[in-house]
């Protein structure tokens, strides 16, 4: 077969014509904001001009108490609802995954579907759907559990400082159990049958099978559900707004870093809002963000791959 | 062949597990859904049943396209959420074409860059982008929220469409050009054609964060002319905080056609993660 030889090596401008819309918006509309952000947190603004402070932003979110009392709370109550994320919803996804995934079970279609519904509501309708479930004056809550017999457990969650975080995070993992399961899913789909029949002449089944031999091979998954968990937590804003309002009542129980930005920049009752002030905690949350995803990519990724196919 | 391992009380145990969390996430909408057409005193005196002839009421319904402009949000929402889909899906195939097509010097850095948005959220750049916004007169207007969805959406998009693109034969494209077809046309006529299907998966995706999100409407166009769906069921929402009748009615206007959406599309969008393209 004669291969057409084309002119060699013009200038292909259809490389840059199919690359550059897509490079251009992405570009202008986030990269250059993002960098845009980390430059404005080291700036100030005095007497109505920007002026460069070095890291002045950060010694105020740290130091004075007015900043560094609302933002080390902040960043406790992220980690406490980024912690319920990986011990409630990523088990359950698990679970749920696993006897999704047995062999021959009826109905699994019903069940993935009906499973991903809370997903794809929106923030304001799940957090409100809640709000109005767990309050005393509907009764909802009460009345199921009179149910089960533990009426007496019930209190107005959202209201109390100790619980409401809990609560809100609960809602959360509710919401979002579906993507945990789905992925893992599909991770146990991809398993070849040779494996698990290999396990099976040798006599492992059953659970003895699901934690020997099916478990470290869904560990990139895990890995990957961690990722996306630790991410969406430390950006998470809209529930907590929804339910609580931006104060994250009550008395700031439920503040985490993306309220915190929300009050900082636009402010609030009391506060004017800071584009500087915002931009710093923008900072800290892109340095969080950061540090998890090499985290990942370093430690996680490169010991897991050994495990793929 | 796993025969041995399936046991009745191991299928119905997994039935039970199942189902009980199917119920819980369904409760909710049910439950919402279920009491919005009810009457205030069979809200509170009955929360639990379906309205009954007795109970059954529309006043929420009548309060809320009474009071809310509802079907103006629609609108916003359908706009913004329509044109950054077209954007999102068109330069994503683009740039995805050219990631997997070429070998260019920089192909895997700039891939790379493509995929950096997949991890870091754009809304850390909140900031910036409001400034931009401002200076370029882009406020309250459907246009920044569209700009910014489009970035947002791109990096995944790309990143899913060029692995799909992959697949796409090679033999197919080089006939395509022996016979004299421009790369252009073999990018429209040849390959899109081919990822049909894995453009309606990313599609879903893109589609469901724009639609429910909140924090861009609220910041860049809380305007009453550009409200979209979900900020005007939020400010709603805070209004009527004592209408029972009205919240309920509400939820479920918004509820319903994501709902609807999502059981249309549900099979396309299973079978998009399942395929195993979102590693």
């Amino acid at each position: 077969m004669a291969v057409e030889t084309r002119p060699k090596r013009p200038i292909r401008w259809h490389i840059g014509v199919f690359l550059a819309p897509a490079v251009l918006v992405y570009t202008a509309i986030m990269i250059l904001p993002l960098f845009g952000t980390l430059q404005l947190s080291l700036f100030r603004n005095i007497d109505q001009s920007q002026v460069f402070v070095g890291l002045g932003n950060f010694r105020t979110l740290f130091g004075d108490p007015n900043w560094s009392v609302n933002f080390w709370n902040a960043l406790r109550n992220n980690v406490w609802f980024f912690i319920i994320h990986m011990l409630v919803q990523n088990p359950i996804g698990i679970l749920l995954a696993a006897l999704l995934s047995s062999p021959r079970l009826r109905f699994t279609a019903f069940y993935r579907t009906a499973i991903f519904v809370p997903t794809i509501l929106s923030f304001v309708i799940v957090g409100f759907a809640w709000k109005l479930i767990l309050s005393p004056i509907w009764g909802v809550a009460p009345h199921l559990m009179d149910f089960v017999g533990l009426k007496s457990f019930f209190t107005p969650w959202l209201g109390k400082e100790q619980y409401a975080l809990t609560a809100l995070s609960l809602i959360s993992v509710w919401q979002f159990v579906g993507i945990p399961m789905m992925l893992i899913y599909a991770a146990l789909l991809s398993i070849p049958d040779e494996v698990i029949e290999a396990a099976e002449c040798d006599g492992v089944t059953g659970m003895a099978q699901f934690w020997k031999i099916k478990l470290p091979l869904i560990l990139p998954s895990i890995g990957i559900i961690s990722i996306l968990t630790f991410v969406g937590n430390f950006n998470a804003f809209d529930l907590i707004y929804t339910a609580q309002g931006a104060l994250a009542g009550p008395n700031y129980s439920t503040d985490i870093l993306g309220t915190f930005l929300y009050r900082a920049f636009f402010g609030f009752q009391l506060q004017v809002g800071d584009p500087n002030m915002g931009a710093a905690i923008a900072t800290i949350m892109f340095l969080i963000i950061l540090a998890g995803v090499c985290v990942y990519l370093f430690l996680v990724q490169t010991r897991l791959r050994r495990y793929q196919f | 062949m796993s025969l041995a391992t399936r046991s009745l009380p191991r299928t119905i145990g997994a039935h039970a597990i199942l189902l009980t969390y199917t119920a819980i996430a369904l409760f909710p909408v049910i439950l919402v859904i279920m009491n919005s057409f009810k009457s205030r005193a069979g809200i509170f005196g009955a929360p639990l049943t379906p309205p009954t002839p007795k109970t059954f009421d529309l006043i929420g319904y009548t309060t809320v396209f009474g009071q809310g402009d509802f079907i103006h949000y629609f609108q916003d929402s359908l706009v913004v959420t329509v044109a950054s889909l077209f954007f999102v899906l068109l330069f994503g195939a683009m740039a995805g074409f050219a990631l997997s097509e070429y070998r260019f010097r920089g192909n895997t850095m700039m891939g790379l860059y493509l995929a950096l948005g997949i991890m870091i959220p754009i809304r850390l750049g909140t900031v910036a982008i409001l400034q931009l916004m401002v200076a370029s007169g882009l406020v309250n207007t459907l246009t920044a929220l569209i700009l910014v969805y489009t970035a947002q959406g791109l990096p995944l998009a790309i990143f899913i469409l060029s692995e799909f693109m992959k697949q796409v034969s090679d033999d197919l494209k080089n006939a395509g050009r022996i016979d004299g077809l421009s790369e252009y046309t073999i990018f429209f006529r040849l390959v899109l054609p081919l990822v049909r299907p894995s453009m309606a998966t990313v599609a879903v995706f893109t589609m469901i964060p724009i639609w429910n999100d909140l924090w861009f409407p609220l910041i860049l166009a809380p305007s009453e002319e550009t409200k979209t769906v979900t900020l005007g069921a939020q400010l709603f929402l805070g209004q009527f905080v004592t209408n029972w009748n009205a919240i309920l009615a509400a939820l479920s206007l918004a509820i319903l056609p994501v709902l609807i959406l999502y059981v249309i599309f549900s099979r396309q969008l299973i079978r998009g993660i399942t395929s195993g393209a979102v590693k």
